[in-house]
């Protein structure tokens, strides 16, 4: 005897709140495991793309473009030639937004009071903004007017570290080619703030051409540097790494810096196993709540059986309220942590522990990031799980004996 | 002998329905070992983590001169530091106490040019408060009061230098006089830590104070004592020897405040987690003692209408749900000592956890740290929200009507 499911479906129904008080617990549980699977899943993300944007923006950008030497050994030894012309096609591929050439050398700034070893970058103003933060957050003074400004941009750590003001000279000192020291005074034209307090220790800006002809190394340069669309894909890496050549590497931002990358992966095999370990907690609850209802109705299941319901059809139908229950809780769940989402949108301060948070790589405010692929992920497992879950109720229900059920008190 | 006819009254009506109570405490023991192996996985961490990144260079205490610490500037500094440190270590017999001296140079081999920081120290007792004297890879440490030098393995990489060849350093004195110096590197020492393994040298104090015209001054006193936990007692008799002239003695919190707000970050973070997994276990025990109470509405009746005070029920339930609370933290805890003894011996890890640990000077495993804290801390809380969790249907068994109660279906 086959049942139209629409009628499977009212009974499934009708069955969920003929206890009502344990369907709203069961609801709140899987309401609340949802919520906690998607909300704390943002909130990860949302840590982990804090973490690569500052990188990021803090002058690796999405890809880069190195003397194959370079990375291991960061001298101006192992610098190369500007981009060909094979190379600036590949550079005018649509999904790149932008790219820039810098030199990048070790160096060692001093101030009339005191000496820091830093990175010396000098780059193109017009190219860089938008690429690196530092073009748009420069706080006082000016940013660089061009390749050729004989001015420096140093950080706002850094300015107080050596006791200098903008305006004031300070003297630059790094080595040829040749290994010859070279050193040089500029004038502090600009300070910026970075989101960590590092990075405004580190780097020092100042015009392309002026640090190329201060150091000997005509037109050659230590780096490009590209942005996509986006550092979840580095679509353009493929025909760039054909049109670099041999004499060229080329590397996303995750071989960059193999902390985020590790980083990013760990965190996509932490939510799967935060999504899954949630729903075992809240599993046994679920079988258990289906159990007892199954128990409850042992009689009137016999009795339907006896009336001819096929086994399967009982099976069906404890299936049924098992996805109706899920789904209700889905519902919910998913309403809340978007809701919870929205709400946290400014970002959750966390300036307490802020000096923890960047040793971390993150900044102080932590904004929620709602991929809907952790959605998809959260939901796909609850409904899946669930149903396996029921599968265990539904198949007792399901093949009692007529008999014994309707015999029993 | 009421408790104990209670008590048994309990034991029996758990087994009346084997499925629900088992699955019940099967919820709790899977929350209870997931607990007891996290929180004693993330003590373990902590621990490694204050005592490797305090070990490996900066010591529990430090005393230095006021300002510095903000400003880590040349004339700051601790006079007749080398005699300071000896009065220490006569004050303090149990401290381990090493001076040093610091400055930015630029550092220059045969081939290339980078600024480091360069650290004068004494040879015989820095090895007592730094771990990165008994990380020597090539060569040896320092040994008296010649101009050598220990430095980083990839500074040394990027440098091109090995034992035996000769560095310059450049920078400027504590008078602010122009300092030049040669040294012969004498060992490469290898921490792991990018950080410290990139630019750090290290000179004989005496050398160091040589070459930066630092007329017997330094410019901070390191200590370490034998708990990091344990720092009142020493800081005391440390404050009374330096009660003089502008000194202040800092606490390991001061030195690298990131390191408690990083442990207090991820605490925050997984506290919020282990709530959801505790409240997920209370919904399962609130949903079965509620149905529990539903089930026998006519078995309370009647008891009720032959005397038995709705007290004496309440207090059933209470002890039902105890045993199962009980058990729950029994199992759980017996089953999460043993996961926990498992991994003290073969050490845990997961993808991307060493390119992670590496960033906190950790090693690639994590070896779980037990104490009687760690695994009794989580199952107690599981354990009050599921008694918690039983107010509700007490609360409701204990306005029943006995007429009604009789009555009901």
């Amino acid at each position: 005897m086959g049942i139209p499911l629409a009628v499977l479906l009212r009974m499934g129904w009708r069955n969920l709140w003929r206890n009502y008080r344990r369907t709203l617990i069961m609801l709140a549980a899987i309401t609340t495991g949802v919520w906690a699977m998607i909300f704390m899943s943002a909130i990860m993300r949302g840590m982990v793309d804090d973490m690569v944007q500052t990188a990021v923006g803090n002058l690796p950008g999405h890809i880069q473009i190195h003397h194959p030497e370079y990375l291991d050994d960061p001298s101006i030894a192992n610098s190369m030639p500007p981009p060909d012309q094979a190379l600036r096609e590949a550079l005018a591929h649509p999904d790149i937004l932008k790219w820039s050439s810098r030199v990048r050398v070790p160096a060692v700034i001093t101030s009339e009071h005191d000496t820091r070893g830093v990175t010396l970058v000098g780059i193109d103003p017009e190219a860089e903004s938008g690429l690196s933060s530092v073009a748009d957050a420069v706080v006082s003074g000016r940013f660089l007017h061009s390749a050729q400004d004989r001015g420096l941009i140093v950080g706002r750590k850094l300015l107080n570290n050596l006791k200098t003001r903008v305006d004031r000279r300070v003297v630059v000192m790094s080595q040829d080619p040749d290994n010859q020291i070279i050193d040089r005074g500029f004038r502090i034209v600009g300070v910026f703030e970075a989101e960590l307090e590092s990075t405004e220790q580190a780097f020092i800006f100042a015009g392309r051409k002026t640090v190329q002809s201060l150091l000997n190394m005509g037109d050659r340069i230590s780096e490009v540097v590209v942005l996509g669309r986006s550092y979840r894909d580095v679509q353009a890496l493929a025909p760039l790494e054909q049109a670099a050549g041999a004499g060229r590497e080329v590397l996303p931002w995750y071989e960059l810096d193999t902390y985020l990358g590790t980083m990013l992966s760990t965190m996509d095999g932490f939510v799967w196993v935060w999504i899954v370990v949630i729903f075992l907690a809240l599993s046994f609850g679920l079988v258990n709540t289906l159990a007892m209802a199954v128990f409850e109705r042992a009689r009137e299941i016999g009795l339907m059986q006896a009336l001819g319901m096929r086994p399967f059809m009982i099976l069906s139908q404890v299936l049924l309220e098992t996805l109706l229950l899920l789904a209700i809780g889905l519902i919910t769940g998913n309403l809340l942590a978007l809701l919870s989402i929205a709400l946290t949108q400014e970002g959750i301060d966390l300036s307490m522990v802020s000096e923890g948070m960047q040793m971390m790589g993150a900044s102080q405010v932590l904004r929620p990031a709602l991929l809907p692929g952790d959605v998809l992920l959260a939901d796909a497992v609850v409904i899946v799980l669930g149903l396996l879950a029921g599968l265990f109720p539904a198949w007792r229900a399901a093949r009692q004996r007529p008999v014994t059920a309707l015999s029993r008190s | 002998m009421i408790y104990g006819i209670t008590l048994s009254l309990a034991w029996r009506n758990l087994w009346r329905q084997p499925w629900r109570t088992w699955l019940t405490v099967v919820a709790m023991v899977f929350s209870n070992t997931l607990l007891v192996f996290m929180v004693s996985l993330q003590f373990g961490m902590y621990r490694l983590m204050y005592e490797n990144s305090l070990n490996m260079f900066h010591g529990h205490l430090q005393v230095q001169a006021e300002g510095y610490l903000d400003e880590p500037w040349m004339r700051f500094s601790v006079p007749g530091i080398a005699a300071l440190a000896s009065d220490l270590r006569t004050a303090v017999p149990e401290a381990r106490v090493s001076a040093r001296a610091s400055a930015f140079v630029l550092v220059s081999s045969a081939d290339r040019s980078y600024g480091v920081q360069l650290i004068g120290v004494q040879p015989d007792f820095e090895p007592a408060v730094s771990t990165l004297p008994g990380l020597i890879k090539a060569g040896r440490w320092l040994s008296g009061t010649a101009p050598e030098a220990v430095i980083g393995s990839v500074l040394a990489r990027n440098l091109k230098v090995q034992p035996g060849d000769e560095l310059t350093f450049l920078g400027s004195g504590r008078d602010g006089s122009f300092a030049a110096a040669v040294a012969t590197v004498v060992g490469v020492f290898d921490s792991g830590a990018a950080d410290i393994d990139r630019s750090l040298i290290e000179i004989p104090l005496a050398a160091f104070q040589d070459i930066f015209s630092m007329d017997g001054h330094g410019h901070s006193v390191v200590i370490s004592m034998p708990d990091v936990f344990d720092l009142d007692p020493a800081k005391a008799a440390i404050r009374q020897s330096i009660d003089d002239a502008g000194l202040v003695l800092h606490h390991w919190d001061a030195l690298q405040p990131g390191l408690r707000q990083t442990v207090q970050a991820d605490m925050v973070g997984s506290w919020f987690m282990y709530a959801v997994l505790i409240a997920l276990v209370a919904f399962s025990v609130l949903n079965t003692q509620l149905m529990s109470v539903l089930d026998r509405t006519r078995e309370f009746g009647i008891v009720m209408a032959l005397g038995l005070k709705p007290g004496r029920l309440g207090r059933l339930l209470l002890f039902e749900t105890a045993i199962m609370a009980g058990l729950g933290l029994l199992l759980g805890v017996a089953l999460g000592v043993a996961v926990v003894l498992y991994f003290q011996v073969y050490g845990f890890s997961y993808p991307g956890l060493e390119e992670a640990a590496a960033r906190f000077n950790l090693p690639g495993r994590i070896y779980p740290s037990a104490s009687f804290a760690s695994v009794i801390l989580g199952p107690l809380v599981v354990f009050a929200a599921c008694l918690a969790a039983a107010v509700y249907p007490i609360a409701k068994l204990l306005r029943m009507q006995p007429v009604a109660a009789m009555q009901a279906a």
